[in-house]
């Protein structure tokens, strides 16, 4: 099944053509409205009709996730406040966040692109969906809420957590869709074992399932232990949230909405475009956002894309799976951790940066975070209550920070390895 | 009458404790008084040594964070309420009292007791040195 066969399908000249229109609209909507793109362009000679060809494309310069926090809060909007009409946020690399803009056509398009990713994956007007993304400020939650209702589907907004009410949900209401991140479907499975319910006895068939890389491994496991296919979605803030691309019943790489978002893969380290079916850093443009376009975004994801037809008829470029990072960001509980924001709250909570360790561990599907803090002499009172309000104070500014709870340890100096002066910043235990 | 306190940072962790005395003795460091604040991962070490300044210098070259502490010790009478008549009178000023410990006099009759107290000064006036 596919939403909109017109643009699904559609030749791959034809897509070209209609990618090229688009792409002169937002560059000039940029060039016109947002004073940082409009410099960048003007630092390289180029304005609006230097773009005459795709092949122009590598010319225009690139967007990274600092340049979002330098135009923190609202520097990259292209409309007025009163024109925004619903914002989202993530994790940036410091203590702000990216602020994601949202006009009433941009949300329309956003429903769009998530009908069609759900029918993608094989869901129906017929289906149960039980959104067990986070609901709030994370694109997850809406993303796939005002998508199912496009759909015409059933819509649980359940969000996070709560297992034992999801499982209860899942029996009495008949779910055939849940949608979650692939380490909580897990979470479900292994407390319905506990439990005592069976879900083979469910109506649940279907999972779709991003916000965190996930391995092939992990889906045959998934597939194991609950009935559902398991279908990989992908989506960024900065781009839209889920959305962008998500893999079709025959999952062979994730389609790529091209008409609204368009990809390339560049070398991580020098920037320059890379053919299809070489291993790069993603690289998207958004052709149809109206209130923060962004061109050239560095996702720092690193993936493969393949523009030859599927199986299911639609000609939109598929995607590997994301097989790495060109940066040091950490997916944890499905939430992006930059150790630059752990730094920032540790730096203003003790007035000085001491030295730390991030430990990341996976028990039992739940990601677990642990941070190690040195006690140096700046740091250290002789009294307990100093030392325990320390960590109190520590844990509480973090959780605050990374919107996620970690675990705080007060260590010697000598409990944070150190290779050739250097302290090994970050140890991931887990298997992805 | 004041003296330096050296306190060490400690991980609860087999081996740690055993270093720092190691660490001590290495450089013939006597340690006359001594006093644990334990907490679940990590304690403070609390010493009355020999000579705290060197003591603190073999602490950090070990690999240890040290910090030191003015703190009281007053003779007390080693005898049922010995402690009460010392310390009530610092409650009755107004003087914070953080934590104290004991430890044996070699003269007969007398025990030592260390206290931190938010005004040592006062504290010391109180007490009638």
């Amino acid at each position: 099944m596919i939403w909109n066969p017109q643009y699904e399908t559609m030749p791959r000249n034809e897509l070209q053509k209609l990618q090229l229109e688009r792409l002169k609209d937002v560059v000039a909507r940029v060039y016109e409205k947002v004073p940082f793109y409009r410099q960048a362009f003007q630092e390289r000679g180029l304005t609006p009709d230097s773009i005459r060809s795709l092949a122009d494309l590598p010319k225009l310069p690139f967007t990274i996730k600092r340049d979002f926090r330098d135009n923190y809060p609202t520097g990259l909007l292209t409309v007025p406040m009163e024109q925004v009409c619903r914002v989202h946020a993530s994790s940036g690399t410091t203590g702000k966040p990216i602020i994601a803009p949202y006009t009433a056509n941009d949300l329309r398009m956003w429903t769009e692109v998530m009908a069609r990713t759900l029918t993608c994956a094989g869901m129906t007007k017929n289906d149960v969906m039980q959104n067990a993304y986070g609901y709030g400020l994370f694109t997850g939650g809406l993303g796939f809420h005002y998508g199912g209702e496009r759909v015409g589907a059933t819509v649980i907004p359940s969000s996070t957590g709560n297992t034992k009410r999801q499982l209860m949900l899942i029996e009495d209401l008949g779910t055939t869709v849940l949608v979650c991140t692939p380490s909580y479907s897990l979470i479900l499975a292994e407390a319905a074992i506990e439990m005592g319910v069976d879900l083979k006895l469910s109506k649940l068939r279907l999972g779709i399932m991003g916000a965190e890389p996930w391995s092939e491994q992990m889906r045959v496991e998934i597939e194991a232990k609950l009935p559902i296919q398991a279908i990989d979605i992908y989506g960024l803030t900065e781009v839209v949230g889920p959305g962008v691309c998500v893999e079709c019943p025959n999952k062979c790489g994730m389609h790529i909405f091209e008409d609204h978002f368009l990809p390339e893969i560049v070398d991580p380290e020098t920037g320059e475009p890379l053919p299809y079916g070489q291993r790069g850093e993603l690289v998207i443009t958004t052709l149809t956002k109206e209130a923060q376009p962004v061109i050239r975004f560095r996702t720092r994801d690193i993936v493969t894309l393949d523009p030859e037809p599927c199986v299911c008829g639609r000609t939109l470029v598929r995607m590997s799976k994301v097989t790495g990072r060109t940066d040091d960001m950490l997916i944890i509980r499905g939430v992006n951790v930059f150790p630059s924001q752990i730094e920032s709250v540790l730096l203003e909570v003790e007035g000085v940066e001491p030295h730390y360790q991030i430990i990341v561990d996976r028990e039992r599907h739940l990601d677990d975070l642990e941070i190690w803090v040195e006690v140096s002499e700046a740091v250290f009172s002789d009294e307990m209550r100093k030392m325990e309000g320390l960590q109190k104070k520590v844990k509480e500014e973090m959780e605050g920070t990374l919107g996620i709870g970690a675990r705080i340890k007060l260590v010697e100096p000598k409990s944070i390895a150190r290779t050739e002066g250097k302290a090994k910043r970050v140890v991931d235990r887990r298997e992805l | 009458m004041k003296v330096r306190q050296v306190s060490v940072f400690v991980e609860n962790q087999p081996g740690r404790l055993v270093a720092m005395l190691q660490a001590l003795k290495a450089k013939d460091i006597n340690i006359r008084a001594l006093s644990i604040a334990e907490g679940a991962d990590f304690g403070i070490v609390r010493m009355i040594l020999s000579d705290p300044r060197l003591g603190s210098e073999a602490l950090r070259e070990a690999g240890f964070t040290v910090k030191e502490t003015t703190v009281i010790q007053k003779e007390v009478p080693d005898r049922p309420g010995g402690l009460l008549e010392t310390v009530a009178p610092l409650s009755e000023a107004g003087i914070n009292v953080e934590y104290f410990y004991a430890f044996i006099d070699p003269t007969p009759g007398k025990a030592d007791l260390i206290l931190k107290v938010s005004d040592p000064d006062r504290a010391l006036k109180v007490l009638g040195e």
